[in-house]
């Protein structure tokens, strides 16, 4: 006995057969009938003429009977309004039934039958409902307001239904609470400007209440309306997230998820010294994790939105790196996803961990899977520069096994990288090289190609590879055409005599032949700059490139603002803000993150929302690689368009920030002859007047000449790194000249040839004054020492850290990298002494935030002890002077470069338990102040 | 809000719908077949599918796709949780959820939904509350129906709706009160080659079955209630009780529940119950592999391990695998690639172990990838993580009733690489 019958059909005539059973006395027969009426509707039969028949059933006192022609009158309503009117007594009789579950049933229907002449019968019984004394009513005819408002909006303002619903928030019912919101919510939706939602400091705290004790799918309409709220201080809007954590703890998990939204937004209100805040960091981590062990489809929904929560706080789940490792049998579009997060989350602590996953999963079945997961290994690589090696390295395992795909996805991430540490993984290029013929995809082809342009003077046939490519010049995609053309055109630079006619060949390809402006204006553009200024063109098409950024792909800050506010939703889901998906726009409302605004003592200056973006990115670096090739492509064109070409001079962009402020300012001397009533340090503050020319009455020794001080020699390359090349090494200054002290073991069995040494382009410029001179073969476990004169010459590239140099030694074996820090006192000039009135006037000039606070620890020195030993590291001590038992001792010292350094140095003699010394450093470069005063420390403590 | 449900087969076929709103066409369903076409295979259909005028987010459980329209900015997280919920109440009230069973019981399937949701916002989601308005089919009330002539539909108000324990029905009577709880964790690991775990983490739940007349006020304590710290409860729960004390204090709903589900992901407190030793081996050149598996037992805390099954995806290159296993069965679909080897119970004294060769195809270069190995176990009265009841406790009624916990670790997601 089951509804499987209902479907089977005499030949006569369906339709006829059932009239006649509907319209049968027996009250049996005909709730038989309505079933198999109902059974046929389900599968999409139209069932529509029996109309009239079904009607005629619904004055009955059984219940399930009505319920079913309730269910038969809302699906065919509106195909026959006509008919309909006849049900319009039955509904209004209900409403004024005894039985609230009857009551119920008949408003719920009416709003369901969506006809505009019965919607004029609706409105008094729905009045009447909403006044209900069964809270089962009210809440059934709140939900009737907002089915009414969308058949007829106009109607349900005119007749005040706004207010009412408005009035039901105050509902002592926690479940009339959720539906009156969920209800105004919807009408909102439609409604962006009428200001429905009208939330006070009273309604929220109804809110707060009502959320404890309603249904679940209540919670989930009063969070996302309380996100909507902006709550007027941060007391405020703690109080709100307290009440709201506990929602974390649900088991249902799109409660969870508006949760953390309310919390994500309020949380920005939140100051960061809180210990609060720090509380509820740690309150939302597992929450999310525990979303990612529900079905996959929660999973790939809550994965969307956990993307979003780790680039704006990647704090909350730094820890937890390992839930969103890939099982294999997680669908592919979770697995997508994980791959993703666990990339955002790679960092030094965790890099050896995913990048083992990376490679464990290179090697699964599914393609879109295995793409993926080896470009994940290039960002990893550019994301933290510690595990670049081991990137490099994994990827030319990959590219060892020869899978196609698996090949071209790595060149395309090596070329990324390449570009991000530049003279640093060139070795494998030739391995590279070598599976030119299997790229067939035109990215890869597109990536293989810029590296043979970049590289074209350490690859030998360069030019042949290139021709190679140009044979099929026609049948490539745009993209690898103008990647052909500019790297033909880099080769010709590099190497002028032998491919003139390829680059010849490649210009009338492109200009002649094409149909693509894009190709042909570049093309153009190179032969004008061939033929016209060859030393130009080479300035333009070899300038130096940008580094790329860290991260790839990050969402922009304030679009990533306004999807947090919109988390859980399908903004969220897509990525995008609602403006750019939701039909026709309708009812779209910008949000953003409510400023913070402290309650109380508003000491920070009320910071705005734009957290996303990391603090110290630097403006020049390129924020976002989505589509890597078009910026690669604009690139090789791209800096000297925007800016003037650069003169003979090769300063990086990065570096102009460092030198600019030092330069100008500092050595063009008659600019501040009398500065204006600067603030002048406080010690110096006293004695300002006359008692200037007594301040300055010592006079120092003149630097003796023994040199810095030097630091032992300390291991730069261990011999396991370079194939038995050990290089120990320092750096010294001694009259004005730098040099580097090097020692290299053979720890090889072959014997080295052929050393040669090359440095990158560093902060200072340091460079090579002379060819790395061992003049006799290195035979094994042979050791030789050699000092490498230097001078500050080279090209200058602003370095993380400052002092930072990368260092290329090459021999017959092959070519190593490595970097090194170099003390920063070997760049001190001996002529680092300045006048007295000068450095005044210099001290006064340098704005007080570029002062720096140092303490020098356990340094029993007395002050002519500290001048002596820092004055053959040429720091000069210009004054002197003794207040209250302390010596300040003032000092200035100069670098290579010109920078002024001036200091301040407290000591307090005599006393045998103050042995710390307080530094305090001025220049209009603060960040060589850090380096300055680690230079002092170890001046000082050897 | 939620606008349109439809039901769809594996082989394509809508067999049902339902419409909240206006009615929604089914060929919107077309852009749905777009895209498991698109996708290989049923699970990777992806969730949330955007068409021109409406979303489609569905669902996939016991071969029927579920898919809901809506046509605004929704949660989808809503959707889809209420989505499971309905294929759960169908269980509920069906004993299984398949196209045949809800084209059995369309009648009711329509009416159940018609109560769930009211205008795409759902109304009565506790099974308890819907079986009060529409009855589950048994084959007594059929007959009874038939002869009588009542109907399944209730026609009172169910008394929960509105109650601050929307959860639990009143007038609740049994003449034996009895409450069960049992505690099962699954462990989900990667282990890899080398043995190692890689990732190990348990999902727990305490799922109960109370029977009990009245309003009873339960209140259960652990030993160990500190594992817990990543929970979530049944709304039942009262969640003050549980910051402070670290007691579970609740009213509960009449039958089965799911009292609460944790997780515990601290390396440390996770013990891996089993070890696998493999020796799967492809040569170059040569069209036989070799294939050997170990299952053996440890950290059980001497329970015995049952239930053990074995099941691998071997690569598409392996044309036949000739085994044999010490005890157990096992089978390989040529087709498909699925080894399977049903263990059964892990003696420790003789572990089970499944060895023999592989053909592959002649000519091709060996496989890339190497087989995960996937095992399934169960270990009785063992919760893996160390969780233990301490009592539980009955206020509110006077009559005693009689309590039973019951412990089960079994294997969630338990991986092998080799």
């Amino acid at each position: 006995m089951t509804d499987s019958k209902y479907f089977t059909t005499t030949k006569k005539g369906e339709i006829f057969e059932l009239k006649a059973e509907l319209n049968s006395d027996k009250k049996e027969k005909k709730k038989e009938a309505v079933k198999k009426v109902i059974a046929s509707m389900t599968v999409g039969k139209d069932v529509s003429a029996l109309f009239p028949d079904v009607v005629n059933c619904m004055q009955t006192d059984n219940l399930e009977l009505k319920k079913l022609v309730y269910l038969y009158l809302m699906n065919y309503a509106k195909s026959q309004p006509d008919m309909a009117i006849m049900a319009v007594n039955t509904f209004v009789k209900d409403c004024e039934d005894p039985n609230p579950l009857i009551r119920a049933l008949a408003v719920r229907t009416m709003g369901c039958i969506r006809v505009d002449k019965i919607t004029e019968y609706l409105c008094e019984p729905l009045r009447k409902c909403l006044k209900d004394e069964d809270p089962y009513v009210r809440k059934t005819a709140a939900v009737c307001v907002a089915k009414l408002h969308d058949i007829n909006a106009q109607l349900v303002e005119d007749q005040g239904f706004l207010d009412t619903l408005k009035d039901l928030i105050s509902d002592s019912n926690p479940m009339v609470v959720a539906n009156a919101v969920a209800a105004l919510s919807e009408i909102a939706e439609s409604h962006p400007s009428s200001n429905l939602l009208d939330l006070n400091p009273q309604s929220i705290n109804k809110l707060l209440t009502a959320l404890n004790e309603c249904t679940e799918w209540g919670q989930i309409f009063i969070l996302d309306c309380l996100a909507n709220y902006t709550p007027k201080d941060d007391r405020e809007a703690q109080s709100i997230c307290e009440r709201v954590t506990p929602r974390l703890s649900h088991a249902n998990s799109a409660v969870v998820l508006s949760a953390v939204k309310v919390l994500m937004k309020f949380m920005e209100m939140l100051s960061k010294d809180l210990d609060y805040y720090g509380t509820l960091l740690k309150k939302l981590a597992p929450p999310l994790v525990t979303l990612l062990s529900a079905e996959p489809e929660l999973q790939y929904v809550a994965l969307r939105n956990i993307n979003l929560i780790v680039q704006k706080r990647p704090e909350i789940l730094k820890h937890e790196m390992k839930v969103f490792f890939v099982k294999y049998n997680d669908p592919i579009y979770v697995k997508l996803e994980k791959l993703d997060i666990m990339i955002r989350l790679a960092s030094q602590a965790n890099i050896a961990q995913v990048l083992a996953e990376l490679k464990e999963y290179a090697t699964e079945v599914d393609v879109d899977f295995v793409r993926k997961a080896v470009r994940a290994i290039g960002r990893c690589a550019i994301k933290v520069e510690q595990s670049a090696e081991r990137c490099v390295s994994t990827l030319l395992d990959l590219i060892q096994t020869k899978v196609n795909y698996v090949v071209q996805e790595a060149i395309v991430v090596i070329k990324d990288i390449f570009r991000k540490y530049p003279n640093k993984y060139e070795s494998v290029i030739a391995t590279l090289c070598e599976n030119l013929d299997s790229l067939d995809e035109p990215e890869a082809r597109a990536a293989m190609i810029w590296i043979v342009g970049e590289y074209a003077e350490r690859i030998d046939n360069a030019d042949e590879l290139l021709e190679g490519f140009l044979e099929g010049f026609h049948d490539e995609s745009t993209q690898v055409q103008l990647q052909l053309l500019t790297a033909i055109v880099k080769l010709f630079l590099k190497k002028p005599t032998e491919t003139q006619e390829l680059v010849q060949q490649v210009l009338s390809l492109a200009t002649q032949d094409s149909d693509n402006p894009d190709l042909r204006d570049r093309g153009y553009i190179y032969w004008r700059l061939l033929s016209t200024d060859p030393v130009a063109a080479k300035e333009v098409v070899l300038a130096e490139k940008p580094l790329i950024s860290e991260e790839t792909d990050l969402i922009e800050p304030t679009l990533l603002d306004e999807l947090i506010c919109y988390i859980g939703t399908l903004a969220s889901v897509y990525h995008k803000p609602p403006s750019a998906f939701v039909e026709g726009g309708r009812g779209v409302v910008h949000k953003s993150l409510p400023p913070r605004t402290a309650s109380s003592e508003s000491t920070e200056s009320p910071e705005t929302a734009p957290a996303g973006a990391p603090p110290g990115e630097q403006p020049d670096v390129i924020p976002a690689q989505g589509d890597l090739l078009g910026d690669l492509l604009n690139l090789d064109l791209g800096p000297p368009v925007s800016s003037p070409p650069l003169a003979t001079t090769s300063v990086q962009m990065g570096a102009v920030d460092l030198l600019g402020g030092g330069l100008d300012s500092l050595i063009g001397g008659p600019n501040f002859v009398a500065p204006p009533a600067a603030t002048v340090p406080a010690s110096l503050g006293a004695p300002i007047g006359g008692g200037l020319s007594d301040l300055f009455d010592l006079t120092s020794g003149v630097g003796t000449l023994s040199g810095s001080y030097v630091a032992p020699k300390a291991v730069w390359l261990p011999a396991m790194k370079a194939k038995g090349l050990e290089i120990l090494g320092t750096f010294t200054r001694q009259v004005g000249s730098i040099s580097m002290d090097l020692q290299l073991t053979n720890k090889a069995l072959q014997v080295m040839t052929d050393f040669a040494i090359q440095f990158n382009r560093n902060s200072f410029g340091l460079a090579p004054a002379a060819p790395l001179q061992v003049h006799a073969p290195l035979s094994p476990n042979q050791t030789v020492e050699i000092s490498l004169p230097l001078n500050t010459v080279g090209s200058v590239m602003k370095m993380e850290p400052l002092n930072n140099l990368q260092v290329a030694v090459k021999n017959n074996i092959d070519v190593f990298y490595f970097s090194t820090l170099y003390p920063l006192h070997i760049l001190f000039v001996e002529d680092g002494k300045m006048d007295r009135q000068m450095f005044l006037a210099t001290w006064k000039d340098i704005p007080n935030e570029n002062e720096a606070q140092f303490q020098i620890r356990d340094c029993p020195l007395n002050a002519e002890a500290v001048s002596s030993k820092l004055q053959s590291s040429n720091i000069f001590t210009i004054a002197k002077r003794n207040v209250e038992g302390q010596d300040m001792l003032y000092q200035s010292l100069k670098l290579t470069n010109g920078i002024w350094v001036l200091a301040e140095l407290r000591i307090q003699p005599g006393n045998p338990s103050f042995t710390d010394l307080e530094l305090s450093l001025k220049c209009r470069a603060p960040e060589v102040s850090q380096h300055v005063y680690q230079a002092y420390e170890t001046i000082l403590k050897n | 809000m939620i606008h349109s449900l439809f039901l769809i087969n594996s082989s394509g076929d809508i067999f049902l719908e339902k419409h909240w709103k206006s009615v929604v066409s089914r060929s919107v369903c077309d852009y749905f077949f777009e895209a498991q076409e698109r996708a290989t295979e049923a699970e990777n259909v992806p969730p949330v599918i955007p068409t021109p005028h409406h979303y489609l987010l569905s669902v996939y459980r016991h071969k029927i796709f579920f898919v809901a329209v809506i046509q605004t900015e929704v949660p989808p997280l809503f959707v889809i949780e209420f989505l499971h919920r309905v294929v759960d109440t169908f269980q509920d009230y069906f004993g299984v959820c398949s196209e045949p069973v809800i084209k059995d019981n369309v009648v009711v399937v329509y009416e159940v939904l018609e109560e769930m949701l009211d205008n795409g916002f759902p109304l009565a989601t506790e099974s308890n509350i819907l079986k009060e308005l529409i009855k589950p089919p048994t084959i007594l009330r059929t007959v009874v129906n038939t002869i009588t002539g009542s109907t399944n539909v209730g026609d009172q108000l169910p008394t929960g709706q509105l109650s601050v324990v929307p959860w639990r029905r009143t007038g609740v009577k049994y003449t034996n009160n009895e409450a069960y709880f049992d505690v099962i964790e699954e462990i989900d690991a990667i282990i890899d080659k080398s043995g190692s775990t890689v990732t190990a983490e348990i999902q727990g739940v305490i799922d109960a079955c109370v029977k009990l007349t009245g309003m009873p006020d339960l209140t259960l304590s652990f030993m160990n209630p500190r594992l817990l710290d990543d929970v979530s409860f049944h709304p039942c729960v009262r969640f003050k009780r549980w910051e402070s004390e670290r007691i579970l204090s609740f009213i509960p709903p009449d039958g089965n529940f799911r009292l609460l589900s944790y997780h515990v992901s601290a390396q440390n407190l996770v013990a891996i119950p089993v070890y696998v030793k493999h020796n799967i081996s492809f040569r170059d050149s040569s069209s036989l592999g070799r294939f050997e598996i170990t299952v053996g037992p440890k950290q059980t805390m001497g329970k015995t391990i049952e239930g053990v099954m074995v099941t691998s995806q071997m690569p598409k290159g392996v044309l036949n695998m000739s085994l044999t296993p010490s005890q157990g069965t096992h089978t390989f679909d040529p087709v498909t690639k699925m080894l399977s080897w049903d263990v059964g119970k892990i003696n420790p004294q003789k572990l089970p172990s499944l060895k023999g060769t592989m053909s592959l195809q002649a000519g091709a270069s060996k496989p890339d990838e190497n087989p995960t190995i996937n095992l399934q176990f169960k270990i009785q009265q063992l919760a893996i993580s160390g969780l233990k009841v301490n009592r539980l406790d009955m206020y509110g009624e006077k009559y005693k009733p009689f309590k039973g916990i019951k412990y089960m670790t079994k294997a969630g997601k338990f991986q092998v690489r080799t």
